[in-house]
């Protein structure tokens, strides 16, 4: 039992176990977090990124709600908003890939009920990819199966040890798993990539490809892999690298129980996009006639895998989604809002948890500031300072709970730290809903 | 509250639980429940429904589908090109938008049973590892009433706990695993199989007797052991069995030998059509239909309950836990192939795949699925199902209903089927035809029953008021593909094929009691094997939209 002069000081230090950091698609729910005085004083367990996130992360001293710059109640902001969404022609809403699943299904029925157009972070980072599955499909597993199974782990165009710091020793290389008693003496690790990252060093082996020549490079081991004979000094003036590294690089993949094939932006941003995802998850099946082989998006956002399933389900297709006829339609490049916004067709919209002010091109940043448009974020951001309506809300994940899905779809629950006094993206976006629904006569 | 009443008057009933085959009668609706005829002299109702000259049933009950969790989405994902020239689903003022093809979206997937005039229906492979995925779909899956089961076939701690002979434990683990994910039953998918296909290239067991590496345990003791667990826990339903070596020439025999396995315990063989071959070697020229000896064996076995997972000619995808099988499946059809292993419990395959008629083997699946409602006698043990979407979608029932109850369109199709498949099935020299009755019975009463479902598939006092309209037409088809009215709960949902009310719909679930103790054993195997905490494992009830717990059998 505590005794007197502790208790005072115990009662205002929570502990919440098991906590689940969102900074990253690694989504690791083994975090206990000490809570004092509605900060996080300690993040057991994690990384680098995670203590960041947690620690850095206060109430924030701004109204709940703004409306062109100045503070607004949370009703009007609500209707001002739903004005804003069903007045427009060519409604978009974006983001979703830092908010909770519960708040991702509210922001497409309000994409349905105004005939808009929604679309998620995946078209600037893995949509590639996405589209890519549409081509291929997918030979994969959860991180669970890495850990027990893999003893070939390789990274492609991913940086890990910067982008996802707990993911070597948590998922992919040290643990020590039922097939893997031995932890990384049990496996080997490769790293393909245009520059020496700081994941180099975890490799065993390191092939430094030319820049943009990742299809060339994945294009080499698929024929290696079919026995096609290859001219070595094409080889190497297509990728960088001699033939005789592909060479053993393809025995060593063949020779393996299980492969796993990590892929990063490196890859589905660089020339060639989609078709380079397809090319690592075409090599990836052909693997399987061999050994047993599976590939993973390293995906970046803590639950752009979640607004993919939720964008999916509701509307059949993953991201890049328009309702202009009132039924759902997929087209990248036409319906992903960096294009809907660099040529200048979307008139009003709503951002979630995503700052496009900070990363769009020029016209489409330009355009944005041209248009109504609300935004939902944690924190001001550039996108909040340019929005007619900006609302503060909640921290998902350490104010508030919900679901978000790892990324490999393992769908994980939240636990919160903490309350804030701004209201979650989910009260907000349900509160829209409901006064989007009355002015268009939805009574489902 | 004073609970209305609802009156369902003058409708010929088919209420084959309460013996009911085509009579006359009047239905009383209170508080979403059929109640007795509250007699001359009680209050009037306050809607009374004209039933004249319609067919009344319950709402009809899909006990095999693949509607919801990640194996769907992925589906959904995988299958932009099957959408655009697919029929569109506009949003209305009561409605979602969403989209058709082979794996249509949750809130299209609600609103096409509910139009079909079925209100229940149940997902067939759940990972548990994701079984929070599922629940949150099936909030989005309106109209109807939802369950899945949980994969456990080739769960690590199953395995290991039959290795051990621990039964107990066994037993105890299937209670906890069922209650964390919510589930309804548990579900063995190519048992043994699917972990071999983890270990090993193109891995996977041949027959019923092949021990699996490093888990020592065979297929037929999983059988034996999850069968004999799910009794006596007392389970509503049966443990519920997609066998072994699905597909594949030759595998009736490993089919009787998974009943034979169940040794008298209650068993439920899934889409039984994808079982039944005869031949061998892979060798296509050799297949033929095996059913009526396999249904001779279901004649006389009351233990085994089956569904049929029929054949539809067209295309469609293919989706299934067992890994193994995508693989196959993949190599056979050489399109797009996903593959998704889940840690500890599972597998998944998907492929795109058309169904030919004139394809010998194709037009055999047709048959031998059509064989199989024609040769179990006994129609209460026998359940309709096309495996949706494997063997075609659920839109495909009432065209199921016209092969069944019409000999001569039966005939018809036939005819234009690969003509070598009269010397391989004997579905030429069948002239059974179904009553309306006896399609009440497979299609509502009959898996309500195997279901355990002691309050749906029938029309009688205390059950839930999910009932369908008909309006009879000669051609069977064109009558059940639409009802005049169906009525979820009480509430009219569908009228003539339009949606008039979406309610979200009950999820069912079980939750059997176990020995606590075992907690901590299965706790210390989670945290050294799994990628996620204990803690964050089982679903929370928060993610149940109006559950209902289905009691254990007495």
């Amino acid at each position: 039992m505590a005794t007197a002069p502790t208790e005072a000081a115990q009662e205002q230090i929570k502990i919440v176990t098991d906590a689940t950091c969102t900074f990253c698609g690694c989504v690791c729910d083994d975090i206990d977090l000490t809570v004092q005085d509605n900060r996080i004083t300690e993040a057991k367990r994690a990384c680098v990124l995670g203590k960041a996130w947690f620690f850095s992360h206060e109430i924030e001293d701004r109204p709940s709600c703004l409306i062109d710059g100045q503070p607004a109640s949370l009703e009007e902001g609500y209707d001002r908003s739903a004005q804003i969404l069903t007045e427009g022609r060519f409604p978009i809403i974006y983001g979703l890939s830092d908010s909770p699943c519960e708040a991702q299904r509210v922001a497409v029925s309000i994409t349905d009920w105004i005939d808009g157009t929604i679309d998620t972070t995946t078209s600037v980072c893995h949509g590639p990819s996405g589209m890519a599955f549409q081509g291929v499909g997918e030979v994969t597993c959860t991180l669970g199966e890495v850990m027990n199974r893999g003893d070939m782990i390789m990274f492609w165009g991913s940086n890990p040890a910067e982008s996802h710091p707990r993911h070597f020793t948590k998922y992919s290389l040290m643990p020590k798993g039922l097939f893997t008693p031995n932890g990384r003496k049990d496996r080997t690790c490769v790293i393909v990539d245009v520059r020496k990252t700081k994941s180099a060093k975890a490799a065993d082996l390191f092939i430094q490809i030319k820049p943009r020549r990742d299809f060339e490079a994945l294009w080499t081991l698929r024929a290696l892999a079919k026995g096609v004979s290859l001219d070595a000094q094409e080889v190497e003036r297509q990728t960088g690298v001699e033939l005789a590294v592909w060479q053993d690089l393809m025995e060593r993949m063949k020779a393996c129980k299980f492969g796993v094939i990590f892929f990063g932006m490196g890859l589905t941003m660089t020339r060639g996009k989609h078709v380079n995802s397809e090319a690592l998850l075409a090599l990836t099946r052909d693997m399987n006639a061999f050994t047993r082989f599976v590939a993973k998006p390293n995906r970046g956002h803590g639950n752009v895998t979640g607004a993919d399933n939720v964008v999916a389900w509701r509307t059949g297709y993953p991201f890049g989604v328009n309702h202009a006829r009132g039924y759902p339609r997929f087209n990248p490049g036409e319906y992903t809002t960096s294009d809907t916004l660099a040529r200048g067709e979307a008139d009003c919209g709503m951002t979630i948890a995503c700052d496009p002010m900070a990363n769009f091109s020029q016209p489409a940043r330009e355009h944005l500031a041209s248009i109504p448009f609300i935004a939902l974020d944690a924190q001001e951001t550039p996108t909040t300072r340019a929005a007619t309506v900006a609302f503060t809300v909640a921290t998902y994940g350490i104010n508030t709970g919900g679901t978000v899905y790892r990324m490999d779809d393992v769908p994980i629950p939240l636990r919160p730290a903490f309350d804030s006094p701004h209201p979650s993206d989910f009260e907000i976006l349900s509160q829209i809903e409901m006064r989007v629904r009355q002015i268009q006569g939805v009574r489902a | 509250m004073t609970a209305s009443l609802m009156k369902i008057a003058g409708g010929t009933l088919y209420d084959p639980a309460n013996g009911i085959d085509g009579e006359v009668r009047d239905l009383w609706i209170s508080n979403g429940r059929i109640v007795e005829s509250p007699g001359e002299t009680a209050a009037k109702a306050a809607r009374t429904i004209d039933a004249q000259g319609l067919v009344v049933m319950p709402g009809g009950i899909d006990m095999h589908c693949h509607i919801a969790g990640p194996k769907v989405n992925v589906a959904r994902k995988m299958r932009p090109e099957e959408k655009r020239k697919a029929e569109q689903i506009r949003r209305t003022a009561i409605t979602h938008s969403g989209t058709m093809g082979s794996v249509p979206s949750t809130f299209a997937t609600g609103y096409k049973y509910a139009g079909l005039g079925y209100t229940t229906a149940f997902d067939a492979a759940i990972p548990p590892l994701a079984a929070r995925h599922a629940h949150e779909e099936f909030e989005d899956t309106p109209c109807i009433d939802k369950g899945f089961y949980v994969l456990m076939g080739n769960n690590h701690y199953v395995m290991q706990a039959i290795h051990e002979n621990e039964p107990q434990k066994l037993k105890a683990f299937v209670a906890w695993l069922l209650g964390s994910a919510k589930g309804f039953a548990p579900k063995l998918v190519n048992p043994g199989g699917v972990e071999v296909w983890k270990q090993q290239q193109s891995g996977n067991v041949s027959g019923l007797d092949q021990e699996v590496d490093y888990f020592k345990v065979t297929p037929r003791q999983i059988i034996s052991g999850v069968a004999r667990a799910t009794d006596e826990l007392r389970l509503p339903h049966s443990v519920h069995i997609h066998s072994n070596n699905l597909g594949m020439p030759g595998n009736w025999q490993t089919t009787l030998q998974t009943m034979k396995a169940l040794e008298g315990h209650r068993g439920h063989l899934t889409h039984i059509q994808f079982h039944s071959y005869g031949g061998g070697d892979g060798d296509e020229n050799t297949f033929n239909s095996k059913v009526t000896e396999l249904a001779e064996y279901v004649n006389t076995h009351k233990n085994i309950t089956v569904d049929v997972g029929q054949v539809l000619f067209g295309e469609t995808t293919s989706m299934t836990g067992d890994g193994p099988l995508g693989y196959f499946l993949s190599k056979i059809y050489g399109g797009k192939w996903f593959s998704g292993d889940t840690e500890m419990e599972s597998g998944c395959g998907i492929t795109p795949i058309k169904y030919k008629n004139k394809s010998l083997v194709h037009s055999l699946q047709w048959a031998i699925g059509l064989e199989w409602y024609l040769l179990v006698q006994d129609p209460w043990r026998v359940v309709m199902s096309t495996d949706h979407p494997n063997g075609g979608s659920f839109l495909a029932y009432p065209q199921i209903i016209r092969y069944l109850m019409d000999r001569t369109y039966r005939q018809d199709v036939l005819n234009t089927c690969h003509p070598r498949i009269r010397e391989r099935s004997v579905l030429a020299d069948l002239d059974r035809e179904y009553t309306l009755g006896e399609i009440a019975i497979i299609t509502r009463a009959g898996p309500a029953r195997i279901l355990g479902l002691t309050n749906k598939g029938h029309l009688g006092p205390g059950a839930d008021a999910d009932i369908t309209l008909y309006t009879p037409h000669e051609n069977k088809q064109i009558m059940f593909e639409m009802p005049r009215m169906v009525i979820k709960a009480g509430e009219v949902i569908v009228e003539q094929g339009e949606i008039r009310h979406a309610p979200i719909g009950k999820t069912l679930h079980v939750a059997p009691g176990y020995d606590s103790e075992i907690e901590p054993d299965i706790q210390e195997w989670f945290e050294q094997y799994y990628s996620i905490r204990y803690r964050n494992y089982p679903v929370d009830p928060s993610y149940l939209h109006e559950p209902e717990v289905v009691a254990s059998n007495e």
